[in-house]
């Protein structure tokens, strides 16, 4: 089940990565979130202002997806992961790679389409 | 503040039910659990009610005065949603209600129709427990969000994954004797670590199955106890509940569940008990990982060490503390809403000596539930004690 509809923030996040130039949320104190957000969960800041985002990061895990929902179907086997930016984490998947990547592996994040729908999916390939 | 007695307990079989609705599902479960309380729906003062999808599953919201009515209950009705925790909520706000005085009578339910939504069906359902924009669209399916937790704990401890299968065969040997229960048949390690992989590290026999259930339990004051002449020797002696970042991306760390560990602080100092207090408990095994969570957080194993309790015999039927002795949510069945009001019911059953597996403990007096929602960013922690009989 899939609605189609624009979610501002998420979705200005995906343009800007699409554009090279994603950025993350940051509030005084130095914590990382991602938008929509009008505070920092960390210590309840509201004075967020745009940082770019780190050009690498890590991985922390990483899962080969056999079992997918239906947006995945055509997709599957992929493989997810969970990337670490430093001040934030991202959750994609991972391209471009033979095997699943184990923990400390670099990559850079970009948008993409599935296979299955065409939807816009956040991904990350090797640096 | 009341104490609060589980006076009666019921639940339909865990499984496939094909084409049947919810609301006879849950009235089954009630009616169950009216007739062991020796009460009439007239008794009832409130229904509390967990559901998570019935709005996917069968295109029907507002379920609670449809199924209160199904019991033939006439009295506040309400639902409680925090996905697979949507039970324990209902359970921990009924002890809420009866400890406040608000109701002395209450019945807390819950129900999961899922089998017919298929595979996939299910498993999109399922998915929307998680962070819908930064998890769900980045291809983060349930079981994939387990398996990154389970990929972290093994690379943390250095850890072996082949140990997760010794849990799987313990709830599945567990569940031979539950009449109630989704899979009624024991498995071998090999079986375990021979199936296929749903997301890496975690294989078919690390999941729990897509079942169709309810169950419920009747909640009183002791006073109501003792004046109803109610059979009724277990107390709820502490609840607890805790909250996470819903997204495993924003958690500090992938293996540990803090929302679990506050549920269980919370639970375990309203009852004036500690972890070596315990007897028996029903944890959220959704996936053979989130046991060795589960019991960490309880505060069983040191952080690393609840992965080989199940291989080690610590929490097999004749371990130190016996685990999932009704089978767990991998081989009684996950009908999501039903599972934290089933674990009561179980639990309440081992307490009173009445259970298929009462055989495993010897004169127990402290159980605990244990509750969790998507990858515990919800849980919930209940501590059953089984105390003297209700003075008439
Ligand atoms: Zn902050």
């Amino acid at each position: 089940m899939s609605i189609e509809m624009r979610h501002n923030g998420y979705d200005n996040l995906l343009d800007a990565i699409e554009d090279g130039e994603g950025y993350y949320l940051a509030c005084p104190e130095g914590h990382g979130s991602l938008p929509p957000r009008r505070v920092c969960p960390e210590c309840g800041s509201r004075d967020l202002t745009d940082e770019p985002l780190p050009d690498a990061g890590e991985v922390v895990a990483a899962t080969t997806v056999s079992v997918p929902g239906p947006q995945f179907a055509d997709d599957a086997p992929y493989v997810t992961a969970i990337v670490d930016f430093g001040p934030v984490r991202l959750t994609g998947v991972v391209r471009g790679t033979d095997d699943e990547p184990g923990p400390g592996f670099v990559v850079g994040v970009d948008v993409e389409e599935t296979a299955t729908e065409g939807e816009r999916v956040v991904t990350f390939r090797p640096r | 503040m009341a104490n609060v007695r589980i006076a009666g307990t019921g639940m339909t079989a865990f499984g496939e039910h094909a084409g049947r609705t919810g609301r006879d599902l849950f009235a089954e479960a009630g009616i169950d659990a009216l007739e062991d309380a020796q009460l009439d729906p007239d008794d009832i003062e409130e229904l509390y009610y967990g559901n998570f999808m019935g709005e996917l599953a069968e295109h029907q919201g507002h379920q609670a005065p449809l199924f209160a009515e199904a019991v033939g209950i006439d009295a506040p009705a309400t639902r409680f949603e925090a996905a697979c925790a949507s039970g324990g909520t209902a359970v921990r706000a009924a002890v809420q209600a009866v400890r406040n005085g608000e109701a002395d009578a209450v019945l807390v339910g819950g129900t999961e129709r899922m089998t017919d939504m298929g595979t996939a069906g299910a498993t999109d359902g399922l998915s929307i427990a998680a962070d819908d924009l930064y998890e769900i669209k980045a291809g983060m399916t349930f079981p994939g969000a387990y398996a990154l937790m389970a990929s972290a704990y093994l690379d943390a401890y250095d850890a072996d994954a082949d140990d997760l299968a010794h849990i799987a065969v313990k709830n599945h040997d567990n569940a031979v004797v539950n009449e109630k229960a989704h899979f009624q048949s024991a498995i071998t390690v090999e079986d375990a670590l021979e199936a296929p992989r749903v997301a890496s590290p975690l294989g078919l026999y690390d999941a729990c199955p897509i079942s169709d259930g309810a169950a419920a339990v009747v909640l009183t004051s002791e006073s109501f106890a003792a004046d109803h002449d109610l059979d009724a020797p277990v107390t709820v002696t502490g609840t607890g509940q805790g909250t996470d970042n819903l997204a495993l991306q924003d958690r500090e760390s992938l293996y540990r569940t803090p929302a679990a560990e506050t549920a269980a602080e919370t639970a375990y100092a309203e009852a004036g008990i500690t972890a070596e207090d315990v007897d028996c408990a029903e944890v959220h095994d959704c996936f053979t990982i989130a046991e060795v969570l589960a019991t960490e957080s309880l505060g069983f194993f040191e952080p690393g060490e609840g992965l080989t309790a199940a291989k080690d015999g610590k929490t097999t039927r004749d371990g130190s503390i016996p685990v999932n002795l009704s089978g767990g949510l991998k081989a009684k069945g996950h009908p999501v809403g039903a599972t934290g009001v089933a674990q009561i019911a179980e639990l309440t059953k081992l307490l009173a000596g009445t259970h298929a597996r009462s055989d495993a403990l010897d004169d127990p007096s402290v159980g605990i539930a244990h509750n969790a929602g998507g990858t515990v960013a919800t849980a919930t922690v209940h501590v059953l004690e089984r105390t003297t009989e209700v003075d008439a």
